[in-house]
């Protein structure tokens, strides 16, 4: 085996052998568990860049083994793989770092840090599928590592939740099995190819494939929480905060937008997507999608809920840009993959911070937080502006391309959605900010723990700073080299240059 | 090397092994865990030597004593029938091991000799040439079958086991019925004279309909499965994993076998009939599993759902169907007998298998309750397990053939068996306050049954081997895969 061939594997290892040892510690070895995850989350993050340099450069890394008569599990390094790729390592070596700090001392951890290695295996697998068989594949086995995770607290809540949770997802999973296979027996590959497969079968199969098409929305759908399939997204929020932090920014909600940039592009092609006349019935469900998200979580008083229906609301950002068909909103789709991420990662970290050193929960309940964790709340403050679109951070670049893509493409309906998005945006986070910062706090916190001359446990809050960081710096050196605009565009000149 | 192996007749091994195996057991009850577990590693050898054989030769026909049909007696060996053999030996050592931990010793005296003796049967009935001793090799199987779930102890298990014996001489007298009428009508009852000489009249539909019908029985396909989770509920564990795996298994394998060789083509109505009853059997099954409220029961319904779904091959008659049915026979096997064996362990562990109260237990219990989750992932049929590969085939087969509602009722047994496994896995996650007294579980028994289940799993990954070997012999007829 060359190691082109083993890249891909070892990138999975990395996170799955961790894993699988980590389910056999007893509790108490907190130092070897550390250790391990993370020795793996860091050789993760070097073998991705070896990657990213080799594929700028043309270098192919596929791993092959055979699943089923004629069909491969096919694991391969393209670019749009990378962009995710990067993504799930980069905030996989932050979530874990803050998950350490915040589950410390509580019970059960072997068993959080296993299955927790093994969601972000399977999300890393969903990020280098090469066909569509193997995307269902790992997409399945994303739900099973996850339904532990939702139900780490053990209470009836919790457990609720998972119930809900793997309710929506199985029937998904099993709707997109459905469809796979069906468009397996039209076309008798499922191997995901630049521009698509499809646009070569008989215009006879088209209604059918339009049919395939909805069936596979329908199972991405309901990772990636369009409406009416989101149910679930709300209620998974009883989770530990760093799930709900990984859950939102990369693993569940993104394998299902990955998965329609996928389809898309890879399977059914842009073009043959738009002569279908798929992708306007698509845009107009993210675009509901959209103002709906916003506007239900402009009435949420508990943070975590606003922040998850704000998630419901900015994922959707990436369909639009998907299904809006033309090269400058992919541009703004894709590139809001990586940015929605980072901020909604720093979002969540920050609201587990502040519930569990002041135990706090509700928004009502924020005011004056910001005197008491001013660094926490400053890494707030930034990340919920850049979701807003303030200039000149991550989430500003999105919706720039996104507008002048949906111009471009004589779309004008989609601006107007995303400035009501924004005004909506702007409408759920800056009464935050102002409570936060500018009202008096009470006379003392609903339950208060004390971190010495810090606010507060430094694994805590080391994350969401350097998270909002890089909010920063990928909207202010968006066109420097290797920053993620910048991939965005290699990726879609191969979509859209043929 | 490859002289001895193709010099020794391992056809009559994976025989004689078990049976003298039982015999020994029998007369030295003192060695018999060893004697047992001996057996157990050289009739798994013996069967590997004979897929070496087949693999390199091709199906096989052996003819013991030299007398050849239509007087002696034939073992014929394709790929359908070392898939058989092979799932048997591979699910029975698992066993093997399991028993040793689980039967304190005045029953293990019994269950070594009785089971080594239905491995001998079952192993016999997969290797019959004719139909005449695919009855006798039934009728001995449902007997040792019989006597096991006696083994349990309490009034409840015998008249269990009372019922089970009336079910099994029933099914095996309508069988015998049928071979009669066949061998009236055509002077033979080899099964590659038949399939020559049989053509459709009266006297052979009704011979065959007797046949179908007391392998139904046996098979326990809805609605003639009334005796099956009584009987397999309150067997000792190893017992019930050995018959929800591998006892219902054989009387389908019969059935499949007349139905690929003798059943006279164009048989639409029936293999509609068939999947009807299958589709109903995966529906009820499920839906009584979740109604269940002892584990053992819950899982014996499920083993009603899941022979359900092997029976949707029938109507859709094609190779990829009859794979898919092959495939889910297998992955079912191994996972259903995991899954039992988790239930003992539960069962031993905590003193009871009320469903209710195993949040008191299986949080004890780590490696059982992953046992069962992974045992659950592949009877869901999500990926990757066997059970996935096993569902993709059918469903493949369903939309080749354009008969999408077979395709509904797979997904639907899918999800519904998810609602009872994730009942279950979701007590690994509920905090207990009380706690409990308990009895310590033996290593081997968590880990034979671990085994089992990652296998389970690892055909999910590496299917290409057993796909390949079950082509053998072209047991599903000429014909590409597409």
């Amino acid at each position: 085996m060359s190691w082109n061939s083993a890249l891909p594997l070892l990138v999975l290892a990395s996170s799955l052998f961790p894993g699988g040892v980590i389910f056999f510690l007893s509790e108490e070895r907190v130092v070897t568990r550390t250790v391990l995850n993370l020795a793996g989350a860091t050789l993760k993050l070097l073998l991705v860049g070896v990657m990213i340099w080799g594929v700028f450069h043309g270098e192919p890394y596929e791993s092959r083994l055979p699943l089923l008569p004629g069909l491969d599990l096919v694991l391969r390094a393209d670019a749009l793989s990378l962009l995710f790729v990067t993504l799930s390592a980069v905030l996989w070596l932050a979530t874990t770092v803050y998950a350490i700090g915040y589950l410390e001392g509580s019970p059960n951890r072997s068993r959080f840090f296993g299955f927790f290695s093994l969601c972000v295996t399977a999300t890393i697998g969903v990020a280098l599928s090469g066909n569509l068989l193997t995307f269902l594949l790992f997409y399945e086995l994303l739900t099973l590592t996850t339904y532990p995770l939702i139900v780490h607290r053990e209470t009836e809540v919790a457990r609720r939740a998972g119930r809900i949770y793997l309710t929506y997802t199985l029937a998904g999973g099993a709707l997109l099995m459905v469809g796979t296979l069906w468009l397996y027996t039209l076309s008798g590959t499922l191997a995901f190819t630049a521009q698509g497969f499809l646009s070569t079968l008989a215009s006879s199969e088209q209604s059918t494939l339009i049919m395939i098409f909805v069936l596979l929305m329908m199972g991405l759908g309901v990772k990636a929480a369009l409406i009416p399939l989101h149910g679930w997204l709300p209620q998974a929020m009883v989770a530990p905060a760093p799930v709900s932090a990984l859950l939102h920014a990369v693993a569940v909600v993104k394998a299902g937008a990955f998965g329609i940039i996928r389809v898309v592009y890879d399977v059914y092609g842009i073009q043959f997507a738009a002569t279908l006349g798929v992708t306007l019935p698509l845009a107009v469900v993210a675009a509901v999608t959209i103002i709906y998200g916003s506007l239900r979580a402009l009435f949420q008083d508990d943070l975590k809920r606003r922040l998850a229906f704000s998630t419901v609301s900015q994922v959707a950002y990436i369909i639009l840009g998907v299904a809006i068909v033309g090269p400058i909103a992919a541009i703004g789709g894709l590139v809001h993959l990586v940015h929605q991420g980072v901020m909604k990662i720093t979002l969540f970290f920050c609201a587990g911070n502040i519930a569990e050193t002041l135990g706090i929960h509700k928004i009502s309940d924020m005011n004056g937080v910001g005197q008491r964790l001013p660094w926490t709340m400053a890494a707030f403050t930034i990340a919920a502006l850049g979701m807003i679109g303030l200039p000149p951070l991550a989430g500003f670049i999105s919706k720039w391309y996104l507008g002048l893509g949906a111009l471009e493409a004589g779309q004008g309906w989609v601006v107007i959605v995303l400035a009501c998005s924004s005004l909506l945006n702007a409408a759920y986070f800056l009464p935050i900010l102002y409570a936060a910062w500018f009202k008096p706090p009470p006379e003392r916190w609903p339950a208060e723990r004390s971190f010495g001359r810090q606010e507060t446990a430094w694994p805590l809050l080391a994350p969401p700073l350097v998270t909002a960081l890089l909010t920063v710096v990928i909207g202010l050196l968006a066109s420097a080299p290797f920053s993620p605009l910048q991939w965005v565009h290699f990726i879609t000149t191969s979509e859209y240059l043929p | 090397m490859s002289v001895l192996i193709f010099s020794i007749h391992w056809q009559v091994m994976v025989v004689l092994l078990p049976l003298a195996g039982a015999i020994a057991c029998f007369l030295w009850p003192r060695r018999g865990v060893m004697l047992a577990l001996v057996c157990a590693l050289g009739t798994t050898l013996s069967v590997a030597g004979l897929s070496w054989l087949v693999v390199v030769e091709g199906a096989q026909r052996y003819t013991v004593g030299g007398w050849g049909a239509p007087l002696g007696i034939d073992l014929y060996v394709d790929g359908l029938s070392l898939l058989m053999l092979i799932v048997t030996s591979v699910v029975g050592v698992a066993i093997s091991v399991y028993a040793n931990g689980y039967f304190e010793r005045s029953r293990a005296r019994a269950f070594w000799p009785l089971w080594l003796f239905l491995w001998g049967a079952l192993n016999a009935l997969f290797l019959s040439a004719d139909i005449f001793n695919l009855y006798i090799t039934l009728e001995l199987l449902g007997l040792a079958a019989v006597t096991l779930v006696a083994l349990a102890k309490g009034a409840q298990p015998l008249s269990s086991a009372m019922r089970y014996l009336l079910v099994t001489l029933l099914g095996s007298l309508l069988f015998l019925l049928g071979v009669a009428l066949l061998y009236h009508s055509s002077g033979s009852v080899d099964i590659a004279i038949l399939a020559e000489r049989l053509s459709a009249s009266p006297v052979v539909w009704i011979a065959l309909g007797l046949m179908v019908v007391g392998l139904l029985l046996k098979t326990a396909l809805f609605p003639l499965h009334f005796w099956l989770p009584q009987a397999h509920a309150s067997a000792p564990a190893p017992v019930s994993a050995l018959l929800s795996a591998l006892v219902v298994k054989a009387s389908f394998y019969i059935l499949i076998r007349l139905w690929l060789e003798i059943f006279p083509p164009n048989n639409f109505v029936l293999g509609q009939l068939l999947g009807l009853l299958g589709a109903a059997a995966l529906l009820w099954g499920n839906l009584q599993a979740l109604r269940q409220t002892r584990l053992k029961m819950l899982i014996a319904y499920s083993t009603v759902a899941q022979l359900g779904y092997l029976f949707l091959a029938f109507p859709l008659a094609n190779i990829i169907g009859w794979t898919g049915a092959l495939y889910m026979l297998l992955s079912h096997a191994i996972a259903k007998a995991a899954m039992f064996m988790a239930a003992g362990n539960i069962l031993r562990f905590g003193g009871h298998d009320s469903i209710a109260d195993l949040d008191r237990i299986v949080q004890r219990l780590p490696l059982t309750v992953t046992t069962f989750a992974l045992a659950g992932v592949s009877i869901m049929g999500l990926p990757p397990s066997g059970g996935f590969v096993a569902k993709w085939l059918l469903l493949e087969a369903a939309i080749r053939s354009a008969q999408w509602w077979w395709g509904v009722v797979l997904v639907l047994g899918g999800l519904l068996s998810a609602v009872w496994i994730f009942k279950v896995v979701g007590y690994a996650f509920t905090p207990s306050p009380v706690p409990h007294e308990v009895r310590a579980v033996p290593a081997s028994m968590e880990w034979s049954a671990l085994a089992l289940a990652l296998t389970a799993i690892a055909l999910g990954l590496f299917s290409s081997w057993p796909l390949a070997l079950m082509m053998v012999g072209l047991p599903f007829g000429e014909g590409g895969g597409s």
